[in-house]
């Protein structure tokens, strides 16, 4: 059995995470400006929700901060402190602190305490007035604000209800309440209202009781000891409020719990003008124990209820309300299991087409009818299965504005991020990993893409440099887009530098998109010293290469001096893709459908030999480097001759094309993934594999990475004065 | 017969620590996210007696114990504040708004059971 607290611990956390975006997402609307009045509440929810929590597990740096935190935002939600640029700023950065306190309590870290107390002063600055930061405020409950040192003025209530054993034993009500006026400034008040008619007096009775308001810098227990040897004989009541709050139990125990009960409703109704003496009959009972029958009508609720109080019958509005999208929680690993289920199911349905198909028995119309209806019911169930596994890319977009500010205060340079489409679904497994890339992309758009303010005025463009994160859904595949407003790529300065490395010939002539794509080839880092921020040791390749690992594809686009554009498609699952069934050398292989733009069957005409090894195919008026596949893959050389062979006309990760040629299609079909880390090695060249219908292994080939295995890459610049010197001779 | 108390609090933290607590001392215990959900579980359900937060979205606590107030039905149901607020123009809101008692978190289990069966009495 599971420990029922570790598990509301991890709720906890996760819960944290959820408020942690909606506090960053509130105070950037703030920021903008677009922020309703529900934006302040939520904000401060967030804030309050987490100070709650952490409560219960005894998280107490998380406790104060989020205390002193609330106590400026609750500033600004109750009119006193207006929302400024400046203090919004602010609450930003203390919503990092928060965030860091989150991390350091889940894993177990201490807190950074200097943080704390330098955010603390800075929300107290910006709060105005000092007091966010009071150390009596502390959400442990108010009764200890008057520890010694802290000689606070209180109003105290206490209610004095003698029992006869009190004056039996030779006790004076009097010559107490002589001595609680010591004290301080105390009002007495007599409830006699207990007081029978004189017949039916007992004159050894106690029939009276008496309030005292008492204003008095003196602590309870300092009250409690001027009782202290009358206590077991009459019933005591001190609490305290500085507003005058009527006098109610209270229950303190340790950690700080703390229970007032008010008594029932109608006494705040009519507490007004009234003595209090009508609501203190029932006088062996404390208020506590009065039995909740004998509340009375409610008189008119004072305050007016908030807007969103139902009208006058609530109760029968159940089930009206709009309590958008039902949903349930379910464990990741029980989604997973169905994903990979699924992925079997799809792989047997293939069998049984195959063997059915095999053995002729498709020919039977009903069969054929049957095995079709499979097929679609396997193609929705897998659909249905995967949008269970999608989430919106939210979840990542959310962690942006923050690295933007880092980056920006860094830099020194003024961002606004603009995110769009953050609603947009892709699998879990592809968001996880999306982030990365994202961060990297992003980093880089502030550090190399944006002007500093001077340089951006001298442009003639506003000092604040605008960075737009987008995502979209775009054939089957999820896209992300960062944008900038900078100076775009230095064309000159990109392609100097690729010279300068080794990586083009300095003959090369290149399409602008050829050029700016040159950042993400292995060894280019444009800064001359690799900054700290875009950099941090990686280069554009690195992230290049984890983009294709995901099946994904990563290419930039740069408009001089209006910016530049990172384009970041991924397909939205890892667990299935549709793919084209070919063979090659005896190999049974699957080309990504994204990949291919066409296939075709080359006419010995088309193919002009580039050198030894390589040939040139002239299609629709390009010349494209042929790679044959079963070479760049190791199976060896193809005897074939290109005419004999199918061509797949492919498109790289650069929008360059290149021509895989193969011995046969043998259609297109959807393939689950199975990686091939995990149950084997990284093979160059290949993406992963897939289980065909009949029961074998076939691989799927990462179309760029093959393309680069076979050198074409480097083929394809130095091939351009030859394809340039065919088009001429073919002008 | 086991007492039932509906707790109303948007935290799922907060609803498992109540569930957890509470059951543990032999409560049934039916559960809402807000006010307005707290309302509609009293459509079905008649808890001995209520927990509710104060910082609620869509309704927050003063309107859900005003609501239950203009109930009839309810008029004599314990309603028990549990809130990290020590705020004293918010405990005489919901004392107002007709609140039974105000507890303030974190609380401490034994003391919340024992305050629960004591206005359930």
């Amino acid at each position: 059995m599971e420990d029922p607290m570790a598990a509301i611990r991890v709720t906890f956390f996760q819960e944290c995470d959820e408020q942690l975006a909606e506090l960053e997402n509130g105070l950037l609307a703030m920021q903008d400006g677009t922020a309703e009045a529900e934006t302040v509440n939520a904000v401060f929810r967030a804030v309050h929700s987490m100070k709650g929590g952490a409560g219960i597990f005894a998280l107490d740096a998380l406790v104060r901060f989020a205390h002193v935190f609330e106590t400026a935002l609750d500033k600004v939600r109750s009119g006193m402190l207006a929302a400024s640029p400046p203090v919004v700023a602010v609450f930003l950065r203390a919503a990092d602190l928060l965030a860091d306190l989150v991390r350091a309590a889940r894993d177990g870290l201490p807190a950074d305490e200097t943080r704390i107390a330098e955010m603390t002063q800075e929300l107290s600055r910006a709060g105005g007035a000092g007091d966010t930061n009071e150390p009596a405020h502390a959400p442990r409950g108010e009764a200890e604000a008057s520890e010694p040192g802290k000689p606070l003025l209180q109003i105290w209530h206490i209610r004095f209800t003698p029992h006869a054993e009190l004056y039996a034993k030779a006790n004076e009500a009097a010559v107490l309440l002589r001595e609680l006026r010591q004290l301080g400034q105390a009002r007495v008040t007599l409830d006699s209202s207990r007081l029978p008619d004189l017949p039916d007096i007992d004159p050894e009775g106690a029939y009276l009781s008496w309030e005292i308001e008492l204003e008095s810098a003196r602590t309870e227990k300092e009250i409690r000891d001027i009782f202290e040897f009358v206590e077991e004989d009459c019933e005591l009541e001190i609490i305290t409020s500085s507003q005058g709050f009527a006098p109610g139990e209270v229950i303190t125990g340790d950690n700080g719990f703390k229970f007032e009960f008010f008594g029932p409703p109608e006494e705040a109704a009519d507490h007004g003008g009234e003595e209090r003496e009508a609501e203190t009959e029932p006088e062996q009972h404390g208020p506590a124990a009065r039995p909740p029958s004998a509340i009375p009508d409610v008189s008119p609720p004072l305050p007016p209820p908030p807007p969103a109080a139902p009208a006058p019958s609530p109760l029968s509005a159940a089930g009206k309300s709009e309590r958008a999208g039902v949903t349930i929680r379910v464990e990741l690993d029980r989604v997973d299991r169905m994903v990979d289920l699924m992925g079997e199911l799809v792989i047997n349905e293939a069998m049984l087409t195959q063997n059915i198909v095999e053995s002729g028995l498709a020919h039977s119309s009903k069969l054929a009818m049957t095995l079709e209806s499979l097929e679609t019911l396997t193609r929705e169930i897998q659909d249905s299965v995967m949008a269970i596994r999608a989430q919106p890319v939210r979840s990542v977009f959310q962690r942006m504005p923050r690295l933007v500010r880092e980056v920006a205060a860094m830099t020194g340079k003024q961002v606004r991020l603009v995110t769009e489409g953050e609603a947009t679904e892709v699998d879990k497994t592809v968001i996880e990993r999306i982030s990365d890339p994202l961060t990297h992309m992003i980093r880089n758009a502030i550090d190399h893409g944006l002007e500093s303010p001077e340089a951006r005025l001298a442009a003639g463009k506003p000092p604040e440099g605008t960075v737009r994160l987008t995502a979209l859904h775009r054939s089957g595949r999820i896209v992300l887009e960062v944008e900038d407003d900078g100076a775009g790529i230095d064309r000159a300065r990109v392609r100097q530098k690729a010279v300068e490395k080794g990586l083009i010939d300095p003959a090369a002539q290149l399409s602008d998109e050829e050029t700016d794509n040159l950042i993400f080839l292995p060894g280019f880092s444009t800064a001359a010293a690799v900054s700290d921020i875009s950099g941090r040791g990686v280069g554009m390749d690195v992230v290049r290469q984890s983009v294709q690992a995901l099946g994904g594809r990563i290419s930039i686009a740069s408009r001089p001096g209006r910016g530049s554009t990172f384009t970041l498609s991924l397909p939205l699952t890892l667990a299935v893709m549709d793919g084209m069934v070919v063979s090659t050398h005896g190999h049974t292989l699957i080309i990504p459908l994204s990949a291919i733009v066409e296939t075709l069957k080359p006419r010995a005409e088309d193919v002009f030999p580039l050198d030894a090894e390589s040939n040139l195919l002239a299609s629709r008026g390009c010349y494209v480097p042929m790679v044959d596949t079963a070479s760049c893959l190791g199976y060896g050389v193809s005897p074939a001759a290109p005419e004999d062979c199918v061509a797949l006309l492919v498109e790289g990760e650069g929008g360059g094309r290149t021509v895989l040629l193969v011995d046969a299609i043998h259609g297109q079909r959807q393939v689950v993934i199975k990686s091939l880390e995990a149950n084997y090695r990284a093979v160059p060249g290949i993406a992963a594999a897939t289980v065909m219908g009949d029961g074998q292994v076939a691989l799927i080939v990462d179309v760029d990475a093959a393309i680069r295995v076979a050198g074409a890459a480097s083929a394809s610049r130095t091939a351009a004065p030859k394809i340039m010197e065919l088009q001429e001779r073919a002008a | 017969m086991s007492l039932t108390v509906l707790t109303v609090d948007d935290s799922r933290a907060m609803r498992d620590m109540l569930r957890h607590s509470l059951t543990a001392a032999g409560f049934r215990v039916v559960q809402a996210e807000d006010g307005l959900h707290g309302l509609e579980v009293l459509a079905t359900e008649t808890p001995d007696v209520i927990v509710t937060d104060i910082n609620m979205p869509r309704m927050d606590g003063f309107g859900f114990i005003q609501a239950v107030r203009q109930d009839e039905a309810r008029r004599a149901t314990p309603v028990l504040v549990l809130t990290t607020e020590v705020d004293t123009e918010k405990k005489n809101r919901a004392r107002a708004a007709g609140a039974t008692g105000w507890i303030v978190k974190p609380f401490d289990p034994t003391k919340l059971v024992d305050a629960i069966r004591r206005v359930a009495a």
